[in-house]
């Protein structure tokens, strides 16, 4: 029955969120304060935040994919994207902002996987926004400690021989993960391998597509 | 504090410190040995930037740790590493007579 709400499931099957009734937060409060502030100080404008938070909305892995494509196809960018991911990364009109980049590659004897146990630093430029479980206790801590274990949760099964690199991003620096290219995809394009290239593959919890799956 | 410089490849310790307050060292890594993995470039001390001080630049490391030096018995692979940036306030020299 669509109207019937006795079990607080929508009609998809999850349940409703409850109104947010409660009063600010201190932090809350805070924020509206500053911004409010900022705007009658003549510091910025409520249309510079909406466009900030606009730009910051438009990141999306997609991003990244491009420079893993980049450098997949074209050894020279990939030499300068390990070398300097922020320049690198420039050079296809990515700017990378204010942190420094650092591209890990994995290989046959090396996976990477990135984590920050401090608080959820993500190199948000390039991803775009990170997932819920990044900015977990339980994936910052235990990344660190039990990194196999976390992967193959993640569906990723390491053989003995292979060495895991954790990278925990605590300062300044951000870090992305060039994945191993796909088996038989000599014939595709830039963009084709593009789409091969999951935002997992790049904080190294996952790896490339299959171009056949 | 600080001033010392390592080199890549460098053997150091990480400082056996628990202060209170903004710590940019985990807490997992205070007193291990490692290796300098890269020396990345001076940033600000954000230990000091978080509380609105006058911050003296600090030159920031990669420093590289075996799994077993971290967790020892409970590491899930020796071969495995585990990478953090360090400040250089935050680093030792290695005890020469430390058994790596």
């Amino acid at each position: 029955m669509p109207h019937d709400h006795h079990d607080h499931l929508s009609p998809s099957g999850h349940p409703y969120r409850a109104d947010d009734d409660t009063p600010l937060s201190y932090w809350q409060t805070m924020e509206i304060a500053v911004r409010e502030l900022l705007v009658e100080k003549n510091v910025t404008t409520p249309e510079e935040i909406n466009a900030q938070i606009d730009k910051m909305d438009a990141r999306s892995p997609a991003i990244g994919a491009a420079v893993v494509a980049r450098a997949w196809v074209d050894p020279d960018f990939k030499q300068r994207l390990l070398k300097d991911g922020s320049a690198a990364s420039l050079e296809m009109g990515f700017d990378v902002g204010p942190m420094h980049l650092i591209a890990v590659e994995n290989t046959q004897d090396t996976h990477n996987i990135i984590v920050c146990t401090l608080c959820s630093c993500y190199p948000r430029n390039l991803l775009g926004l990170p997932p819920d479980w990044y900015k977990s206790r339980a994936y910052r801590s235990r990344t660190v400690k039990e990194p196999r274990k976390v992967l193959s949760e993640f569906g990723v099964t390491l053989g003995e021989n292979v060495t895991v690199r954790v990278h925990d991003s605590t300062a300044d620096m951000r870090y992305v993960v060039l994945p191993a290219r796909p088996k038989d995809t000599d014939g595709l394009s830039e963009a084709e391998l593009a789409s091969l290239v999951t935002r997992d593959s790049m904080i190294g919890t996952g790896v490339a597509r299959n171009p056949s799956t | 504090m600080g001033s010392g410089l390592f080199a890549a490849g460098a053997p150091v310790r990480i400082r056996k410190l628990m202060p209170p307050g903004h710590v940019r060292a985990p807490a997992y890594i205070r007193g291990k040995h490692g290796t300098v993995e890269r020396v990345i470039a001076p940033f600000k001390n954000p230990e000091q930037l978080a509380y609105g001080l006058p911050a003296a630049e600090q030159m920031l490391y990669r420093v590289r740790f075996s799994a077993t030096e971290l967790w020892g018995d409970q590491a899930e692979n020796p071969r495995d590493f585990i990478e953090a940036e360090v400040y250089a306030h935050w680093i030792e020299p290695q005890d020469p007579t430390h058994a790596t």
